[in-house]
């Protein structure tokens, strides 16, 4: 047990580990890439989504439903479809990481706008705004903190998730672990878990300080 | 000023909230709404700034029918002031009320300018205005909501139950500061309250609803006070009534003569003759006086009356120095001539 530990220390600190194009610093560049753009696609479907129903009131209960699906789908299972669908392309990838993100976001900014006050509302549109002044200056801003904690789930979990590109042949961290488990090599395996679970919980720490920070002037029910 | 003709309210529920109302609310004035709550007066109020439609007939503001304009456009150019004060949680006290000019386009500083001007208009300090609405008392928080629904200097202010969720202290404090600001603002202003009290000491009319939003008496406040439409009304403005409309009155026209000496009780006064306290001859006692100007009402005097040993009030100038007393039968005299004269002028 100790050997191991000290095999895994050694690995990660070595210099050779970390350059090269197999290297750790290249391998987290390709991981962080997948990731933030998985994430940033998923915002794109997910915010409009959320923040309409939320607005309107309407739909919600299909979104929600469909978000509570899209949850429960196996990620490796639609990447396998994917792959069959598309042949070898970064597809697979991108598609089971923004299904995996999306019902985050969704489920967070519905959830962030029915929060909103609706003497707060009721007094906005009183004061003579129009809907869509209302949701840009009202209700968005009021919902901004769970709409940016849905950001944060999910990114965590697509950065959890991306080792799946490796399954399909790609980068990222996911290499190491795959990788490692064809060559029976436990250390490269846990080198390459460990460096995942760093990268998102330095993630997450990172993102709710900025959210901390943004929020500092909120009452502590917003916070 | 705002006139409804023939209104009708159902709401898809089938729930008739206001039934066939025809009133005017005059222009300058305060009209409170009161009634039990379900008796559709926070209704009749929301339609006149259409944050609620009505199903049948007219309401018109300065002369035009509202469903022909803008809601939104509409909405800008009436104060609007809630409950819980509905402040933006997320701006600043100064922001909040900027909130209409800068729809209207006012621009930035101007807007912020206004506003830093409001604050004081309302009672607040101007260090207030950076703070954020949590950070303030809920007086504090009205406050600032009577600021905003003045920012772009509206004819009309409407007003639901504004301060229903203060304590009776800041409660009294806010009606004094709103009297005084409508003495210089004149706002045509239309008030919901379920505080008979707080409606005969605003309202220069009232319209008591009863449930199914039926309108069913609309006067002043002697007048309603003096002649109930019927039952319910009665009812409605409870077994004190009588001494509701000594509130109305004041005590200016009540006679008054020189202080007693030499009696079992006599007042004390400073060297500026201001009184201090009733003090008994026998044993020395003291009572305290609380002494009244004739701006003060007949209610008051009526209680100071029951209260004095000597059944005197203590009547004071501007300064607070002694003009005279009135005795317990004057003020009673006054009380039942202030019920005969309210009767026969309703």
């Amino acid at each position: 047990m100790y050997e191991l530990f000290k095999n895994l220390g050694g690995w990660l600190t070595s210099g050779a580990q970390w350059s090269g194009p197999d290297g750790i610093a290249h391998r987290l560049a390709e991981h962080l890439q997948y990731s933030l753009l998985a994430t940033l696609v998923a915002a794109v479907i997910g915010l409009p989504v959320g923040l309409l129903i939320g607005h309107t009131g309407r739909g919600a209960f299909l979104a929600i439903n469909l978000a509570s699906f899209g949850r429960a789908l196996p990620t490796v299972g639609l990447v396998v479809l994917v792959f069959l669908a598309s042949g070898l392309s970064m597809w697979p990838v991108y598609v089971a990481l923004v299904a995996l993100a999306v019902p985050s976001i969704v489920t967070n900014t519905y959830a962030g706008m029915t929060a909103v006050d609706p003497d707060v509302k009721d007094v906005a549109r009183g004061q003579g705004m129009r809907g869509h002044q209302v949701l840009f200056q009202v209700e968005l801003p009021l919902a901004l903190p769970l709409i940016m904690t849905g950001l944060r789930l999910a990114l965590i979990q697509v950065v959890a998730t991306a080792t799946i590109a490796a399954y399909v042949s790609f980068g990222g961290l996911g290499r190491y672990v795959f990788d490692g488990l064809a060559q029976r090599d436990l250390v490269q395996v846990l080198g390459g878990a460990v460096l995942v679970a760093a990268v998102a919980i330095a993630l997450d720490l990172a993102l709710s300080g900025v959210q901390r920070l943004l929020f500092r002037h909120r009452p502590a029910q917003h916070a | 000023m705002i006139q409804f003709d023939a209104v009708h309210k159902r709401f898809p529920n089938g729930t008739t909230a206001v039934h066939d109302l025809s009133l005017h609310m005059p222009e300058g004035g305060v009209t409170v709404l009161v009634g039990s709550s379900g008796c559709g007066k926070t209704t009749t109020l929301r339609m006149i700034n259409r944050m609620v439609d009505p199903t049948s007939g007219t309401i018109e503001v300065g002369g035009k029918d509202i469903t022909r304009q803008d809601a939104a456009e509409l909405r800008r150019s009436i104060g609007y002031v809630i409950q819980q004060s509905g402040l933006f949680p997320h701006r600043t006290v100064l922001d909040n009320i900027a909130t209409v000019p800068l729809l209207l386009g006012h621009g930035r500083r101007r807007a912020r300018a206004r506003a830093a001007e409001l604050l004081e208009t309302v009672g607040l300090s101007a260090d207030s205005g950076r703070r954020y609405p949590h950070q303030l008392s809920g007086g504090q928080q009205q406050r600032v909501g009577v600021a905003r629904a003045l920012a772009a200097d509206p004819p009309v202010l409407l007003m639901d139950e504004p301060f229903g969720a203060v304590d009776p202290v800041v409660r009294t404090q806010l009606q004094d500061e709103l009297l005084r600001l409508q003495k210089e603002l004149s706002k045509t202003i239309v008030f919901v309250t379920h505080d008979i009290d707080e409606a005969v000491r605003l309202g220069d009319q009232i319209a008591v609803f009863r449930t199914g939003g039926h309108l069913v008496q609309c006067a002043s406040p002697t007048e309603l006070l003096a002649r109930p439409a019927d039952d319910f009304v009665a009812d409605f403005l409870g077994a004190e009534r009588g001494l509701k409309l000594l509130s109305l009155k004041t005590l200016a026209d009540v006679p008054q003569g020189p202080a007693p000496e030499g009696g079992a009780w006599t007042l004390v006064l400073d060297e500026a003759r201001r009184p201090l306290h009733w003090a008994s001859a026998s044993d020395g006692a003291e009572v305290p006086v609380r002494p009244l100007r004739d701006a003060d009402s007949l209610l008051s005097a009526l209680n100071e009356s029951v209260a004095a040993p000597t059944g005197l009030v203590a009547r004071v100038d501007a300064d607070g120095v002694l003009t005279g007393v009135t005795s317990r039968d004057d003020v009673h005299t006054h009380a039942g001539r202030a019920h005969t004269e309210a009767r026969v002028a309703a």
